[in-house]
């Protein structure tokens, strides 16, 4: 599944796409612990399958979570695609 | 109420009961409830087939909104909560309900009715909700392949609908139709905002614009910021959409002219999708958990 999470408002379009198939797959799910603000947890979906997700909290604010990955003025180094083993994680902006 | 204070924004509640089927004779007896930010349904299916919905307004309080739209739904076939065996809840208000066993969300619900609803051909289903808007993509049976989701703004969704219903004094149920009565599209309002929308909207009634115009503006405006969803979530027919805005003919073909795809008529009330998609997976669970205990007692020696 391509989970997006995210919005879109008068500012743009701000979202994370994870492909839960790959995640599946993935035991450790290093990008969980990655991430430096806890933006992203590991739970189980509706159909039963280990899989890793936006926090509800930090769903409609992203475009700020997500800030400390994104400096303007070097090089991005975003903690959760760098970790996870199976490029299964993309950020919209 | 005094004349003249009308609530313009008060969509029309709803009840249906299957005729045809006698639920004392059914075996598997599964709810949905869908408790939305807006409105919420029951729906009630006797081995797997349709026998009961209802949908109404969503109160302050998750749990009495839940329990008025099961009772709503019950009243007058008999049955009572106790001869439910499985009920699962979803949307916004899903792990409130109190006699649910289990909550699921209602994106892998409203596949799960959308499919139920309009057929196993349906790939992409646009839930135009009360405050939020969801394009969904899944496979045949109803399962999630892909979703998207937008809450963070009213633009787009059923809440802001009901602001310009109330603006322009026009009941909801009609707003959509009135938009169509226009001899030339007008430019569409703001699409990122109720608010700056509801303003500007003010300002063209000001100078002159008709009701129907400034409805069509607006309908306009939500086409295009629904259309904007389904762009980045990408569009693969079969499409069908679902929630309270399904009904409005005024942005239903605006979209469908943007899209250049026409969406699924529906024959049900397009409400209940969550709440039908939660009353099926409460029969696939209840089939699961019967199916393991039949083992459980085969197993014993």
């Amino acid at each position: 599944m391509l989970a997006n999470y995210g919005y879109n408002d008068g500012s743009g379009d701000f979202f994370i796409t994870i492909d839960t198939d790959k995640c599946m797959e993935c035991e450790d799910k290093p990008c969980v612990a990655a991430c430096p603000v806890e933006i992203l947890e590991s739970f189980t979906d509706d159909y039963d399958d280990h899989v890793v997700g936006v926090v509800e909290k930090h769903r409609n604010k992203i475009r700020y979570s997500c800030a400390p990955c994104k400096h303007a003025s070097e090089e991005r180094n975003i903690a959760c695609q760098k970790a996870c083993p199976f490029e299964a994680i993309k950020h919209s902006w | 109420m005094p004349e003249g204070k009308r609530e313009n924004w008060r969509w029309e509640e709803s009840r249906w009961e299957n005729p045809d089927i006698d639920w004392k004779k059914g075996k598997a007896i599964t709810v949905g409830i869908d408790v939305g930010s807006v409105s919420s349904q029951a729906v009630i299916l006797v081995d797997g087939e349709l026998f009961a919905y209802s949908s109404m307004r969503t109160g302050s309080d998750s749990p009495n909104s839940a329990l008025n739209a099961v009772n709503w739904a019950m009243e007058g076939t008999g049955m009572t909560l106790d001869d439910i065996q499985y009920t699962v809840g979803t949307g916004y208000g899903r792990v409130n309900v109190p006699f649910a066993d289990r909550a699921i969300t209602e994106i892998s619900c409203h596949a799960r009715g959308g499919i139920y609803m309009y057929g196993p051909t349906v790939r992409t289903i646009l839930d135009m909700g009360g405050q939020d808007c969801k394009v969904i993509h899944c496979d045949e049976k109803g399962k999630v392949v892909s979703f998207l989701m937008n809450d963070k703004c009213a633009a787009g969704t059923g809440r802001g609908m009901e602001v310009f219903a109330d603006l322009l004094g026009v009941p909801i149920g009609e707003v959509g139709q009135q938009s169509l009565d226009v001899d030339v599209e007008p430019e569409p309002v703001s699409s990122t905002c109720v608010v700056f929308a509801k303003s500007e909207a003010t300002g063209l009634l000001r100078s002159g614009w008709s009701k129907e115009k400034v409805l069509a503006a607006y309908c306009s405006a939500m086409a295009i910021r629904v259309k904007s969803l389904l762009d980045r979530a990408g569009m693969e027919e079969d499409f069908a959409i679902t929630g309270g805005i399904a009904k409005n003919l005024g942005v239903v073909t605006r979209l469908e002219k943007q899209l250049g795809v026409k969406a699924f008529k529906p024959k049900y009330d397009t409400q209940i999708a969550g709440a039908l998609g939660a009353a099926l997976f409460a029969q696939a669970l209840l089939a699961k958990e019967e199916k393991e205990e039949i083992t459980i007692a085969t197993d014993c020696p």
